[in-house]
């Protein structure tokens, strides 16, 4: 075991966190909305070859990877058992003795949150005791978000109650195809008041809203009423979080703070399974908003089997050898 | 560094490509390299070289051979005994030859990749992912175009043996341009890469062993710059193709003048980059970082003028700035790096000085805080900002990474400040407003429009420039007419006849009424500016009547007269044939006075002037068939989208149809080239010049719009050297001899003008040698508008 240097226990706190308040509903940034499909396929594309990590600068960035993923379970078979045993490793994501090697056995290396459903906020926030890492659930009848406002409201305020820090919520896609954004508006304001002190992330769903001038234009609103994160995908739409999607919500969180100085935070959600993809996903982030929203206040993976693929690839990175899954305790 | 404290920074960290198998290549090379003549290497018989240096570091990588005049002269032998059996060869055998070179270039792409960065300076991101890719999409295309040569150019045939130079900013993809269409359509070649780096160049070699070519059809010749110009001097060579600098280009164009060589020239630029206020500004500033930032703005078609409109100046450039500062500069090995090293440290001292010139003018110069590595040939992303267009690096190529910016208010002020410049290689338009970038795109003089994107590059797409940026094309079927020749060329053909001239003197008149035959010019019948006049008599030696004199000024003021016609490029192709319809109506309805001026000009019965008439009728129903039907191609590029090539007016168009068939070379020259849009300053036949004064009066009648054909009589050949160097003139034919086609070939260079010299005769009643498409290219540029579309 190591037990070298002090823990340190909150790594994040004085960094930059999201603050938004909102501001005032205008239909000016939604209607000087401009993207180019194209344009942003090439520059997503090219991106790969422009930018890589390697060696321990590729172990580094994996290990703020991991920092970064809300370890996530939302299944229609989730018990308080798998929510537990998905807590446990969220508290303990890398191998000890490959933490070692990388010479961070004095640092609290844990996943950036647990996302949970609203039925097992409490028994997560118990597993996690003391660790220090905060409980978001889907509060807002996840994934369709059709449910009556009032109902979505109400579980918003019962996961708050139930303990959890941050609350993933789901927009009302109709507003964003009838181009109703006043509506969408009033809706997310309504949530972000619910959540009191929780932080809010607003789940776009950008696989429904189709294209990216569509994605960027609920960026804008969902900002204005004050999101604390935007957020891609449910990860149960046909398409989840793209590279695409990412750059037009980063620029759109980019023009926000622009305008309003106000942070707001980024989470891709479905699809990202790999180290690699994961890599990518930190550089598009460094490249288009710059190396602050690199760390677990303003960036989150909203991810299940990420973790696994991150875990190998740093075993193979201290051994040398490539790594098995059944070597690393599953979540 | 620990990765705790990575973590901290979270930079990048260094990410280096192995050079470990191009260095062992290197040294394979044994210290100096060979040129490669006759499918093997062999010493320079010059027994010269040079060092060839990696930019990057300055470390010498090895010693170029230097090919001597001998050296040159040993590849054209070896090029022209090998030509024959190659272009003999079936369509197909060439074509697996094409697809083998492919293959092999991506089988040792990684190789090729990091020897092209080694030597050029180039990031690797860029050799490995773009230039080594292209390099094997243009062999897999031309294989094709090898392919189907019989079936879509039956009527065409190889040129020879090219010439072809090429420049240092894409070694192995300027190589792959040249050699590849011109081996797939039957031709050889001796290919001289440039002096700062040849190493690719010699990588390829070796594939051509690999891929059994046969010996000659590919010869590789390094050397400097008097290599090139014993290339471009050599007797045996039919064609000369370069790529690199204007004057350069201009050098060779006058070093061929009267060679009768086949010359296409793709020169500088100072190409637009224009920002509307509906673009998407995200996308055009990473546009700007594709289009002056890419292999460190050492692109001839760069977007190296920014244009911006005024209501998003600053919001566009404060993006942009901002961008600069994450641009990283350094080891072009390193896989993190966009910006790598500048070819040479002479290249790098130009672009020191044009920026030193442009702050001196008044621009603000903006570099990031990006630090350079120590040593080695680099400088930093650069913009130029508060530029007029009256400023040095306004105008200049800097071929460097520095942008300047201007702005502009209107849309028709973006055209107009686009194309205020010498050059019209490329321009780049971003706007998300589709009515709005097409028609931009349409009123750009340039070979390549780009709209939402820049450099995008494809072997299905012709690439090439207007005015001072060069003429032929490289790529899709637009490039093929520059490496073949129509097939009906190789039939022995007598010199083209020179004008016997009556001298400027007094014959009695004749009976009947005097007439007065006058210039044509702007729509009127003009006095000649000199006041003198000339006679024109039969064979028998009877008076025929009198002409004007021409002089320099009738020049100008018909080319003046010209320039304010534009507006007939832009009207509609329907329109055009109904005016030539129109001609051919009422010159038949003057057939028989028309046949008997030729028959008292000739000498000949007037059944065969009214035949010249007949012909030049059909003729001109030709044309106008053709208006609306010479137009263009749908290219299908490697991406979503289409890449538009629209065939347009070369602009002016000079025009010197043959002495002889006073009547019906005048109407086979004179009518492709209205009907594609071209105005015209015709020098008519002297010897039956009343053709051309008689035929005004039937201009005059058919609705021609003033200043769209003007009719300049006298002596042809002083007359064609003022059309030749007058830089508004974009295009000059000569039909005549010799000794005149080498004068204006020369003069041609105030603004590399597209000259098509032909001093040997044809038959012009046939249809396949007096009219069709030959003439319609030669008539026409074309313009490639990519359009990426998706939403």
């Amino acid at each position: 075991m190591n037990v070298a240097g002090p823990l340190r226990l909150a790594p994040f706190a004085g960094r930059p966190h999201p603050d938004n308040p909102g501001t005032a509903f205008s239909l000016d940034p939604v209607e000087a909305v401009r993207v180019n499909l194209s344009a942003s396929e090439r520059r997503v594309a090219s991106l790969g070859g422009r930018r890589t990590v390697k060696k321990d600068w590729q172990a580094a960035w994996l290990v703020r990877a991991i920092e970064c993923i809300d370890l996530t379970t939302l299944a229609g078979d989730d018990t308080e058992g798998r929510v537990q045993r998905l807590a446990a490793k969220a508290m303990r994501p890398l191998r000890p003795d490959i933490q070692a090697t990388l010479g961070l056995s004095g640092r609290r290396v844990t996943t950036g949150a647990v996302c949970v459903y609203h039925r097992f906020v409490r028994a997560a926030v118990e597993a996690l005791e003391g660790s220090g890492i905060p409980v978001a659930a889907v509060s807002t009848g996840f994934p369709a978000g059709l449910s009556p406002l009032s109902t979505r409201l109400a579980e918003i305020e019962a996961s708050v109650a139930d303990g959890a820090r941050e609350i993933d919520i789901v927009i009302t896609r109709e507003h964003v195809l009838r181009g109703d954004w006043r509506a969408l508006y009033d809706e997310i304001r309504a949530c972000k008041a619910a959540c009191g002190p929780a932080h809010m992330k607003t789940i776009l769903g950008t696989g429904d809203l189709q294209t990216l001038r569509n994605v960027a234009r609920a960026s804008w609103v969902a900002m204005m009423a004050g999101s604390d994160f935007i957020k891609t995908s449910t990860g149960k739409e046909a398409v989840n979080a793209t590279l695409p999607v990412t750059l037009t919500m980063l620029r759109a969180i980019r023009d926000y703070r622009a305008l309003t100085g106000h942070l707001v935070g980024y989470k891709p959600a479905g699809g990202i399974s790999t180290a690699k993809d994961a890599l990518t996903y930190l550089s598009l982030v460094k490249e288009e908003l710059g190396g602050d929203w690199l760390q677990p206040n303003l960036f989150r993976f909203g991810a299940s089997s990420l973790l696994a693929d991150i875990e190998r690839q740093l075993e193979h990175h201290v051994t040398g050898g490539y790594a098995a899954f059944s070597h690393h305790g599953m979540a | 560094m620990s990765i705790a404290e990575i973590l901290e920074t979270m930079e990048y960290g260094p990410a280096p490509e192995s050079d470990k198998e191009a260095r062992a290549w290197i040294r394979s090379l044994g210290g100096e390299t060979r040129l490669f003549i006759g499918g093997s290497f062999r010493k320079a018989k010059s027994g010269e070289s040079f060092p060839t240096m990696s930019p990057a570091t300055g470390e010498v990588l090895v010693r170029v051979a230097a090919a001597g005049s001998s050296d040159v002269d040993a590849a054209v032998k070896a090029a022209a005994k090998a030509q024959p059996a190659w272009a003999k060869l079936s369509g197909h055998a060439r074509a697996r030859y094409l697809y083998a070179l492919a293959r092999l270039i991506q089988r040792h792409s990684r190789l090729f990749a990091v020897v092209e960065t080694l030597d050029n300076g180039k990031p690797i991101r860029e050799t490995r992912d773009i230039d080594i890719p292209l390099v094997a999409r243009h062999f897999y295309h031309h294989a094709g175009w090898a392919q189907l040569m019989e079936s879509e150019l039956a009527d065409r045939t190889a040129l020879g043996v090219c010439g072809q130079i090429i420049p240092w900013n894409f070694p192995l993809l300027m190589l792959a341009w040249k050699v590849a269409p011109a081996i797939a359509l039957g031709n050889t070649v001796v290919l001289k890469p440039a002096e700062y780096t040849s190493l690719t160049a010699l990588l390829f070699a070796e594939m051509c062993q690999k891929a059994g070519l046969p010996p000659g059809v590919v010869n590789i010749v390094t050397g400097d710059g008097r290599t090139g110009e014993a290339i471009v001097e050599h007797p045996g060579i039919a064609k000369i193709a370069f790529t690199g600098s204007t004057d350069v280009g201009r050098l060779i164009r006058a070093a061929t003048a009267g060679s009768g060589k086949s010359l296409t020239l793709e020169l500088g630029g100072k190409s637009p980059f224009i920002v509307f206020d509906d673009a998407d500004c995200d996308a055009a500033v990473e546009g700007v970082v594709d289009a002056i930032w890419f292999n460190q703005g050492q692109v001839c078609c760069a977007g190296s003028r920014l244009l911006v409109q005024e209501s998003v100046h600053d919001r566009f450039v404060g993006k942009l700035k901002a961008r600069m500062e994450t641009l990283r500069v350094g080891d072009p090995l390193d896989k993190a790096i966009d910006i790598g090293a500048i070819v040479h440290p002479v290249q790098l001292e130009r672009i020191k000085q044009l920026v030193a010139t442009g702050v001196e003018e008044g621009a603000v110069l903006h570099q990031p805080g990006t630090s350079l590595p120590e040593g080695g040939c680099f400088y930093p992303p650069t913009l130029l900002l508060g530029v007029q267009p009256s400023a040095t690096v306004s105008r200049v190529e800097i071929f460097g990474p520095v942008a300047t910016v201007m702005t502009f208010r209107t849309p028709a002020e973006a055209v107009e400040l686009a194309n205020n410049t010498e050059f019209g290689l490329a321009a780049s338009v971003w706007s998300e407003t589709l009515s709005l970038a097409t028609d931009i795109a349409a009123k750009l003089r340039c070979g390549v429009v780009w709209v939402n994107g820049t450099n995008m590059f494809d072997a299905a797409v012709g690439f090439g420039g207007y005015k001072e940026s060069g003429f032929g094309r490289e790529g899709g079927r637009e490039g093929l007419s520059a490496y073949t020749r129509p097939k009906w060329q190789a039939r022995a053909r007598a010199e083209a006849l020179a004008p016997v001239l009556p001298p400027v003197s007094d014959f009695p008149a004749g009976a009947g009424l005097d007439r007065t035959a006058k210039l044509y010019v702007g729509g009127k019948q003009m006095r000649p500016d000199g006041g003198y006049s000339r006679s024109v008599v039969s064979p028998a030696g009877a008076f025929l009547g009198e002409v004007g004199e021409g002089n320099r000024k009738d020049i100008r003021n018909a080319v003046e007269a010209a320039r304010k016609a534009s507006s007939w490029a832009s009207a509609s192709e329907h329109a055009r044939a109904q005016i030539l319809y129109y001609i051919a109506e009422n010159l038949e309805a003057r057939a028989g006075e028309f046949a008997d001026r030729l028959a008292s000009m000739t000498g000949r019965r007037r059944q065969e002037g009214l035949r010249e008439v007949a012909a030049s009728v059909s003729r001109l129903f030709a044309y106008g068939a053709w208006a609306d039907k010479f137009d263009g191609a749908v290219h299908r590029p490697p991406m979503r989208g289409v890449a538009l090539a629209m065939n347009e007016p070369v602009g002016i168009l000079g025009i010197a149809p043959p002495e002889e068939r006073g009547l019906l070379g005048l109407v086979s020259t004179l009518a492709p080239a209205i009907a594609m849009g071209n105005r015209v300053v015709i020098l008519p036949s002297t010897s039956e010049v009343l053709a051309a004064t008689d035929f005004y009066q039937v201009l005059d009648t058919s609705d021609v719009p003033a200043g769209v054909v003007n009719i300049v009589t006298g002596l042809r050949a002083p007359l064609a050297r003022e059309l030749a160097a007058h830089a508004e003139v974009d295009g000059l034919w000569w039909f005549g001899d010799a000794a005149t086609a080498r004068t204006i070939e020369v003069a041609s260079v105030s603004n590399v003008k597209q000259v098509w010299a032909e001093t040997l005769q044809r038959d012009w009643y046939s249809a396949l040698e007096g009219e069709g498409r030959e003439f319609l290219t030669r008539a026409t540029q074309v313009k490639n508008i990519w359009l990426p579309y998706g939403e």
